[in-house]
């Protein structure tokens, strides 16, 4: 019985948890600094395709999206073939010079991705590429997933 | 009275429910992150043409037309390819090793020119993409061996400079012709 006494008065039991404040902030701080909140909700559908020689985009920040694919529909049906810039589907591919051109002057080095449909046809990025051209953004990135 | 005073609750703020306000913060921003990274070919495009200025010159040799029609067929400077060999017909064209007459004077000149018809699919036309890139990173890392001893994705700035320089990658994607 002495010896079981003798080994309740060692060391104590606890893990000091005064630290657990300081460490989960420290994981806070830096999942809110990596969070995208924004996310553009998608109106049309878009499986990207995949390629093995691809880069990276590194800095987010220069890159504007431009989304290319069948629009979604109510009731899980798919329609033509739409461009969605932000959060809105551009009917008038003629509009597309004067957004881009307002982005290129807010961001001289923008990067513009193309997330298109692998099973769309070219017509639509043809006529999306001319007005980019017209626009002066000619830094282009076809967003691709790693074949690998 | 001086009793009452001792009494009075403490001015310290109840932190012991901090942790369990920053564990929710950490549980939201946790589950609505998404670490992904952007993946794509990277390409510049060509600026609008003035309808003013002539194109300048090239000689037929150091073009290579590639054109994807509407049924997805690879068509190498009129001869149909297999995708699989786009990538070695390319590296041939830029480094015309035998000095043929047909393919490019020098790497330095050679430009790949991709035209697509409206029809074309998408995914064949990244496919052939692809390719391209993957020959011209090749080129780029043989010179990088050559050069340097080292692999061009170890390679710093300066060098990697000068081995574009070597391979020069001139891309330029002409508009379909209109219907």
């Amino acid at each position: 019985m002495a010896n079981f006494k003798k080994k309740q008065a060692g060391t104590k039991q606890e893990v000091p948890t005064s630290a657990m404040p300081d460490v989960v902030f420290m994981l806070l701080f830096f999942f809110m600094v990596t969070t995208v909140l924004r996310e553009v909700t998608l109106k049309v559908k878009v499986d990207l395709t995949k390629a093995s020689n691809i880069e990276k985009i590194e800095e987010k920040r220069l890159v504007s999206y431009i989304y290319i694919g069948p629009e979604r529909l109510p009731g899980n049906k798919f329609g033509n073939d739409k461009v969605q810039i932000d959060d809105s589907i551009q009917e008038d591919i003629g509009a597309i010079r004067t957004i881009m051109y307002d982005k290129l002057l807010e961001e001289q080095r923008l990067i513009v991705s193309l997330r298109v449909d692998e099973n769309s046809e070219f017509g639509v990025l043809t006529d999306v590429q001319e007005e980019l051209k017209q626009a002066g953004t000619l830094r282009v990135n076809y967003s691709t997933k790693n074949e690998n | 009275m001086l009793l009452k005073k001792r009494q009075r609750e403490s001015a310290e703020i109840n932190g012991s429910s901090m942790a369990d306000i920053a564990f929710l913060l950490l549980i939201f921003f946790l589950v609505t992150t998404t670490i992904n990274v952007d993946t794509g070919i990277g390409m510049v495009l060509p600026p609008p043409l003035d309808p003013e200025v002539e194109p300048p010159p090239v000689h037929q040799r150091n073009l290579m037309n590639i054109l994807v029609n509407e049924q997805g067929i690879i068509v190498m400077d009129d001869v149909r390819t297999n995708i699989n060999d786009v990538q070695t017909k390319l590296i041939d064209f830029i480094k015309n090793p035998e000095g043929s007459e047909e393919l490019a004077e020098d790497p330095l000149k050679a430009i790949v020119s991709i035209k697509t018809v409206r029809q074309t699919p998408y995914r064949i036309y990244i496919d052939m993409l692809d390719e391209v890139i993957g020959a011209y990173a090749l080129l780029r890392n043989e010179a990088a061996l050559a050069n340097y001893g080292r692999e061009y994705g170890s390679l710093n700035k300066e060098q990697r400079d000068a081995v574009n320089k070597i391979y020069p990658k001139k891309i330029s994607i002409a508009e379909p012709d209109p219907e």
